[in-house]
């Protein structure tokens, strides 16, 4: 495929570096990325890929925005209020960049749907709410070998690892199960602050183009923790845990189910 | 110089809002208990029974203590010591918000 004299004015500050150039430009129209929640993580992270131009962008939610999601969800806006998120985030990322090729998917995320909605594409991103999808979606990408961008935020706290199946851990090598549920009743603090999750989207963006182009060092193996009121960036490792349930040498997990819905953070 | 113990936010309402504490030396387990008697309540968010929990990780100088030798992991002074839960951000909850809030 051959650039416009548009498309190489609007990508120019793209190709100029020679990092990327007009064949790391090519790469990143001929990708394909699934964002998973159109929300405080999907909304940055679409925002900045649509940006870059990447060709195929999917975005699954079946949630509707709401007034309580505008502090923070910048895809959205008071004309999209009860629209579909998939939606509302399709409209925004399309009058910014008309290249994009954005599949809005109103589905929740679950053990049926996962493997066929990530099959396509390249590269999938974890911007949910809850742990119930964060673990279908680390299960189904170590099962379809697809590199995975994890990011999570909460209160003043973000963290973000990269996810290469085969090639490193997954997040269960990290946190090898969910916090069960009612355990610690601290659901009444979940609260973020708004910039928060366009850090932490930010990175995953950042992450996802390095991915594509092939260029640096992926954030594998690591967990970021980013913690804005110490204004810490801090990297512990994952190391890769061989009796890991899905990806360790004889993984329990041999198919994909559903969790339980309500978990809560400690 | 004792061992820092880095609290993640979620914890931070039992340090009195501290991201960063002072353990004693000794082993994990020591230290968990230790901090569990200056700020009550953070022992059981860690810890069951003298078992670290698995849906909590403690890293001794960003290394996994799973992977070297778990709650008998040994620190020392002058160790970072971070606390570090799976968080999925956003859970959905009834916010209820009074005018309340905005005084004082």
């Amino acid at each position: 495929m051959e650039f416009t004299e548009e498309q190489l004015k609007r990508y120019s500050r793209h190709i100029i570096l020679p990092e990327v150039g007009g064949k790391g430009q090519q790469k990143i129209s001929n990708a394909k990325v699934l964002i998973a929640g159109a929300g405080g993580l999907g909304c940055p992270v679409g925002y900045y890929l649509a940006a870059a131009g990447v060709g195929t962008l999917a975005l699954v939610d079946n949630d509707t925005v709401e007034l309580s999601n505008l502090q923070r969800q910048i895809a959205h806006s008071v004309k999209t209020l009860g629209v579909n998120k998939a939606d509302s985030a399709k409209q925004t990322f399309e009058a910014l960049n008309p290249d994009v090729n954005v599949i809005a998917i109103k589905e929740r995320i679950n053990s049926k749907n996962i493997l066929d909605l990530i099959k396509d594409y390249d590269i999938i991103v974890d911007g949910t709410d809850n742990f119930p999808s964060r673990y279908l979606i680390n299960d189904a990408c170590v099962m379809l070998k697809k590199p995975l961008v994890s990011g999570a935020i909460l209160r003043f706290e973000g963290q973000v690892t990269t996810i290469l199946p085969g090639d490193g851990p997954c997040y269960r090598c990290l946190f090898e199960e969910p916090p069960p549920a009612g355990l610690v009743p601290s659901c009444q603090e979940a609260g973020v602050l708004g910039v928060l999750p366009g850090i932490i989207g930010a990175l995953q963006a950042t992450e996802v183009l390095k991915l594509i182009l092939g260029k640096g060092k992926p954030l594998k193996g690591e967990l970021l923790i980013y913690d804005a009121l110490g204004v810490n960036f801090r990297k512990v490792k994952i190391p890769k845990n061989d009796d890991c349930p899905i990806c360790g040498k004889n993984p329990k997990i041999k198919e994909l189910s559903d969790f339980p819905e309500q978990y809560c953070s400690i | 110089m004792a061992v820092k113990v880095k609290i993640p936010v979620p914890l931070q309402r039992l340090t009195q809002g501290k991201d960063e504490v002072e353990g004693e030396p000794g082993t994990i387990i020591s230290l968990v208990n230790n901090l569990d008697q200056k700020y009550p309540g953070l022992g059981e968010r860690i810890s069951e029974g003298g078992k670290l929990r698995r849906f909590v990780n403690i890293y001794v100088n960003e290394e996994d203590v799973r992977f070297l030798k778990n709650e008998e992991t040994p620190v020392k002074d002058g160790d970072e010591v971070s606390i570090v839960p799976a968080i999925a951000g956003g859970i959905k909850i009834a916010v209820s918000i009074q005018q309340s809030a905005f005084s004082g």
